[in-house]
């Protein structure tokens, strides 16, 4: 059995007196998609960039497989080594696509540009390449020139997808990738992150208050409460047979979790 | 013969959290064995835990106690212990489940639907739809419906869509919860044809039939959940 593609352990931050997260431990194992849900202030964003390279946490550690050394720990590594991990391995997409795109630069520009940062230089490839994931996400190529500011939100969030996939990384954080959207946009968004996890065989951690969200996301799910894992499992395990007094408060919140 | 499905000293309570704590005994001390070709039915009055130890057999619910073990690629795997991503290998490649109703995924076609598990086993598309095109078929879902999805369907057609979808793969192990509960009687033949078939080949079912003539049709053995509910 290969190794864990992510594996966790003890991991707590604080901000000041603050204790966003604390005792998290699991191992992640390559095309598995984790979602993470939990009320508010729970400390899942804050989980999530300590998993990602973007947030040193005070205590434990996240081991992460590199393709060459293996298992390392990702803030042993140094700050350029762990910078070109999180550029070509590890993608992010944020709540609010503005927070990732660059808005002074074209649709195309944008994807294209994760492209060149890797090294990439023959402009027609980089183009096409840019053209095809763009195709990918259901925006139109024919609009690769205008800038993300004429694009709709949805529109934007589908960008910022394609703009993290286009160079192909191992695994995929995403911070509610469908919040902040209309719920017909979000439909349209779910399907395509649905297919894309199928298709790519993604790994992922995805971040969502929607239960409907992470069961059709998510292979397994941890629920958060006050910085804390309460429960975890299979997606399904965990929503229809609920061990966790939250959790059960959770499911029987929402009409058919 | 090593069985293909073994339950031991198998129990489940419900704590309801959110109701006082109550505790809700369903089952305790369940064991029975299941053959390759062999087909057992639960039965049991409502509410005897009939659904439940069927979900626990697909790694859906958590049981307290006791061993589920399943066969897969010549091993045994068991349920209770067994890693997220290892429960969701034996349900691609070993485990069939036709739940009591479909949960349908959004805006996805019925025979999308129903050659999903097929492709997720490596079919190649175009195959896996074509065959379970000929599948819905036969159970009477026209083809100017394969390509809506069935959040519209009644719920005898939804049942179908359904029972498509866990036959499509020749699973060894199949667990059925009332696969022909609101189907009428032409439809209910199908479904015990497929059944009986599947046994034909080797196939483990569990299974849940309201309707005693499917039962006595299908089902060679039966195990009465009632005797085995503990006092509160
Ligand atoms: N930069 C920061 N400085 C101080 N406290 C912070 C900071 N970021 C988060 N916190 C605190 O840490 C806790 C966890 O926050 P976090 O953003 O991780 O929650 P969350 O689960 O993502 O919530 P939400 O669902 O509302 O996004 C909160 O109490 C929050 O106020
Ligand atoms: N997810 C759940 N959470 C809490 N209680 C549950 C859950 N699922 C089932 N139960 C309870 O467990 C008991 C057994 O239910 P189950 O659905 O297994 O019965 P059944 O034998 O299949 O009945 P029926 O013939 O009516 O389908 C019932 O009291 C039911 O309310
Ligand atoms: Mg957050
Ligand atoms: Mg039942």
């Amino acid at each position: 059995m290969s190794a864990p593609l992510l594996q966790v352990e003890a991991l707590g931050h604080r901000f000041g007196r603050i204790v966003a997260c604390r005792d998290i431990a699991f191992a992640m194992h390559a095309g598995e998609v984790l979602g993470i849900v939990g009320e508010s202030g729970s400390g899942k964003t804050t989980l999530l960039n300590c998993l990602a390279g973007r947030l040193a946490p005070t205590c434990g550690r996240v081991l992460y497989d590199m393709r060459v050394k293996g298992s390392t720990d990702l803030y042993a590594l140094s700050e350029p080594e762990r910078r070109l991990l999180m550029r070509t391995d590890l993608g992010f997409v944020t709540q609010n696509p503005r927070d990732a795109l660059r808005m002074g630069i074209s649709a195309g520009g944008n994807v294209g540009e994760r492209l060149m940062v890797n090294g990439a230089r023959h402009y027609g490839a980089i183009r096409d390449s840019a053209a095809d994931w763009l195709g990918r996400v259901e925006l139109d190529p024919g609009r690769m020139d205008d800038r993300p500011g004429t694009y709709s939100g949805g529109m934007q969030q589908r960008l910022q997808i394609a703009k993290t996939l286009v160079v192909k990384p191992r695994l995929v954080f995403m911070d509610e990738p469908t919040g902040g959207l209309d719920v017909s946009v979000q439909a349209r968004l779910l399907d395509l992150l649905r297919g894309l996890v199928r298709e790519l065989g993604l790994s992922a951690v995805i971040v969502t208050h929607d239960l409907a969200v992470a069961r059709l996301l998510a292979d397994r799910l941890m629920v958060m409460r006050a910085g804390e894992v309460v429960e975890q499992g299979l997606t399904d395990q965990v929503l229809d047979d609920p061990h966790h007094p939250y959790t059960q408060l959770l499911v029987s919140s929402v009409l058919q979790p | 013969m090593t069985p293909m499905i073994a339950v031991k000293d198998l129990s489940k309570t419900f704590v309801l959290h959110l109701q006082g704590s109550t505790r809700l005994p369903v089952f305790d001390a369940v064991s029975f064995e299941v053959a390759a070709g062999e087909c057992l039915a639960l039965v049991g009055p409502s509410g005897a835990g009939k659904s439940t130890l069927l979900r626990s057999l697909y790694g859906n619910y958590r049981p307290d106690g006791g061993s589920l073990a399943v066969r897969h690629e010549g091993g045994a795997v068991d349920l209770m212990t067994a890693e997220p991503r290892t429960v969701l290998t034996l349900r691609r490649r070993t485990i069939g489940h036709v739940s009591q109703f479909l949960r349908v995924i959004p805006r996805v076609a019925t025979l999308d639907v129903v050659a999903e598990p097929a492709i997720a086993l490596g079919e190649a598309p175009e195959s896996a739809r074509a065959r379970a095109a000929a599948l819905l078929e036969r159970l009477n879902i026209a083809p100017g419906m394969h390509g809506l999805a069935p959040a519209t369907f009644s719920g005898g057609e939804q049942q179908r869509v359904n029972v498509a979808r866990g036959f499509l793969v020749d699973y060894p192990v199949l667990l059925l919860d009332e696969p022909t509960a609101s189907l009428d009687t032409a439809n209910r033949d199908v479904v015990v044809d497929l059944i009986l078939e599947a046994r034909a080949r080797g196939a483990a079912v569990v299974g849940i039939f309201h309707d005693a003539a499917v039962r006595d049709r299908v089902a060679d053995r039966c195990f009465d959940l009632s005797a085995f509910r503990t006092a509160a």
